[in-house]
């Protein structure tokens, strides 16, 4: 421990002596920390902003969609017959035990009208369920009802973008609106939720009852069909097994066999989204890698300068050689001056790469997200280089002859 | 067998390319407690070699070295590092002593090496700068003090292991002959303590004040004679003082 301490003061000092040379060997250690801790920072902010964005989808969702059929030699896509209905939606809630709530859907696009004013957003019918199953709470007002959906009232949530569209500040609720000219009142307005992952508005949307949207709003030859189908699963641990309860019983409730094609399609949307997760993870660990590359540089301008150092001062390591100073002493004492190089370099970066990311995440408006993690992480790490970069030198100046080195001038 | 050093049909051949040069051709000779030994010789006589061998920073190609009866050349390399810093001190031509450093820290370094513990080292630094008239100094960085200051500094060096010889080489090669009268007054005033002192010198009249001089040629030693009256150094500053 006490040469450990000494190998310290002897760094500093030595360090000291060349303290514009020290500075510019650091300079490239603090740039290659600096850009690691700052993309590290971008990246993982938003790696952040797209699961915050797949939270507000909302949690353990499946989705379930009419199949593509294929009628006369053409093959439709994917939502492309009216192949799922509310009963199919009723059953899977009363028969599948993994799954926590249904949501059908009926959707559309539609003029809506308030005094002068009018907006064209999307309409989508539905069920209670759907703002437990989105997770997305009212700011004022009532959520649609069983009774609404059963009685087909003219009863509507609005989302906050359509809100400020129609009534600018104004308290929507009671207000009476037109959905394709017919009248609907306003029971509730919808918390603000932002962006999808796909960059769609989400607070540009009015639901209202299902049947309402069947048999009134958007009416077709197929009454009783409902579009996509959100389900929730009673957690996230159950999720498989709620996707095969809802395959399994809607196989049979659509008699699907060998001889007849899947009619609809179930998909899990936590693993789209986490494939987006995936690709922005894939491309914050991208900017690391390149910002290591300077590191590496970094380190390569370490072993450089201990390269010089260690010529510079072979007198004096063969002085110290003669006066006892063993090999490990000598291969100590260089690696500590290597290591303390990296390690002021590291402390420097990791100052600067801190501020960096809060400059950018202010003047870009880009969440940058600054972990503890890669704070130590980048600092090990700079001793690593250090270690790793000083080696060498420090084993060459060890290994000199000590009679050669105290001929050396 | 209380003999210091003893020094038994050496030889050292070093291969420089593809040439072979024989440095030492077989010496022999023995060193005992408390002399004052020079070794003399032209430049190529195979002194410095002889020298280097001494210091334990070379080991003989043949024959035997035992350095208080340790048979040198059976030892590794880090052994050898602690040969030199326990038993040996070492004083050169050019002073070596650490730039930027002070004199105290100068002094101090050979027991960095032993593992002294920091207030130990600083009093048995003071101590041997005192041996050696420059406790005022202790503070001075090396590049404050004269050249003889700097050469009575690399002395306390020297001492402060309580070795059980110092080997100097040259040490007065680059001093003026006030200077060097000064130096060798210490010296002869440590080995009048009892310190064993060996130094390689080229200069006669410097060698005047050992007891005993030993004569290289060509890798031999060809006279090895006492000197029943050693040459007195005039008193040096620290005595003085």
């Amino acid at each position: 421990m006490t040469t450990l301490l000494q190998s310290l003061l002897i760094a500093i000092r030595a360090l000291r002596v060349n303290k514009m040379r020290a500075l510019l060997t650091m300079l490239g250690i603090i740039i290659g920390i600096a850009a690691v801790i700052a993309m590290v920072a971008i990246g993982t902010g938003a790696s952040k902003m797209i699961s915050d964005q797949i939270a507000s989808i909302g949690s353990n969702l499946l989705l379930v969609i009419p199949g593509s059929v294929t009628s006369g030699g053409m093959r439709s896509g994917s939502g492309g017959t009216p192949s799922l209905t509310y009963d199919d939606a009723k059953a899977i809630k009363a028969e599948c035990p993994s799954v926590a709530e249904v949501a059908p859907t009926v959707r559309g696009s539609a003029q809506v009208v308030y005094g002068n004013q009018n907006w064209s957003t999307i309409v989508m019918g539905t069920t209670p369920e759907m703002l437990t199953v989105r997770d997305w709470p009212l700011v004022a007002g009532r959520n649609i009802s069983q009774s609404d959906v059963d009685g087909s009232t003219k009863n509507c949530l609005v989302g906050q973008t359509v809100a400020e569209s129609l009534f600018g500040s104004a308290d929507p609720i009671g207000k009476i609106i037109r959905i394709k000219k017919i009248p609907f009142t306003v029971i509730g307005m919808l918390e603000h939720k932002g962006q999808s992952p796909q960059g769609q508005d989400q607070d540009d949307i009015i639901y209202i009852p299902l049947q309402t949207a069947q048999r009134k709003v958007f009416g077709s030859q197929f009454p009783n069909s409902v579009g996509a189908m959100m389900i929730q699963a009673q957690n996230a641990e159950v999720l498989k097994k709620a996707e095969e309860e809802i395959t399994a019983l809607l196989d049979q409730r659509h008699r699907i066999g060998p001889s007849r094609e899947r009619d609809y399609t179930v998909r899990n949307l936590s693993e789209i989204l986490a494939v987006s997760e995936q690709s922005s993870r894939v491309m914050s660990l991208l900017l690391g890698a390149v910002a290591s590359i300077s590191l590496i540089v970094g380190g390569i301008g370490i072993m450089n300068i201990m390269l010089v150092s260690v010529t510079e001062r072979t007198r004096e390591i063969g002085i110290r050689m003669a006066i006892g100073a063993r090999q490990r002493d000598i291969l100590l004492q260089f690696l500590t001056e290597a290591v303390l190089l990296t390690t002021c370099g590291g402390i420097i970066g990791i100052g600067v790469g801190v501020a960096g990311a809060m400059v950018v995440s202010k003047l870009m408006q880009w969440p940058t997200l600054i972990s503890s993690e890669a704070i130590v992480i980048a600092f090990l790490f700079s001793a690593g280089v250090g270690v790793f970069f000083g080696f060498y030198p420090a084993r060459k100046a060890a290994g000199l002859n000590p009679i050669d080195a105290l001929r050396y001038e | 067998m209380n003999e210091v050093v003893r020094v038994t049909s050496v030889t050292k051949v070093y291969t420089m390319g593809d040439q072979r040069v024989e440095a030492l051709k077989g010496i022999s000779f023995s060193v005992g407690p408390g002399e004052f030994v020079a070794i003399m010789g032209a430049s190529g006589s195979g002194k410095s070699t002889c020298m280097n061998m001494l210091g334990c920073l070379d080991v003989p190609t043949s024959g035997e070295y035992r350095l208080e009866d340790v048979n040198v050349g059976e030892l590794s390399r880090n052994d050898l590092a602690e040969i030199r810093n326990k038993k040996l001190g070492f004083v050169f031509q050019g002073f070596n002593l650490l730039a930027r450093t002070t004199a105290r820290e100068n002094v101090e370094l050979p027991l960095v090496y032993a593992r002294i513990p920091a207030a130990a080292r600083r009093e048995k630094a003071m101590a041997a700068l005192a041996q050696v008239g420059l406790a005022d100094r202790a503070g001075h960085y090396s590049n404050q003090l004269s050249g003889g200051q700097q050469q009575r500094v690399a002395i306390a060096r020297a001492l402060v292991n309580d070795p059980a010889i110092i080997l100097a080489d040259e040490p007065t090669g680059n001093l003026d002959s006030k200077t060097s009268e000064e130096i060798m007054g210490t010296f002869q005033r440590l080995n009048r303590q009892g310190i064993t002192i060996i130094m390689v010198t080229h200069e006669p009249d410097i060698a005047a004040f050992t007891s005993r001089q030993i004569i290289f040629r060509d890798g031999l030693i060809i006279s090895d004679t006492l000197n029943a009256a050693p040459r007195v150094a005039a008193p040096a500053p620290e005595q003085a003082s």
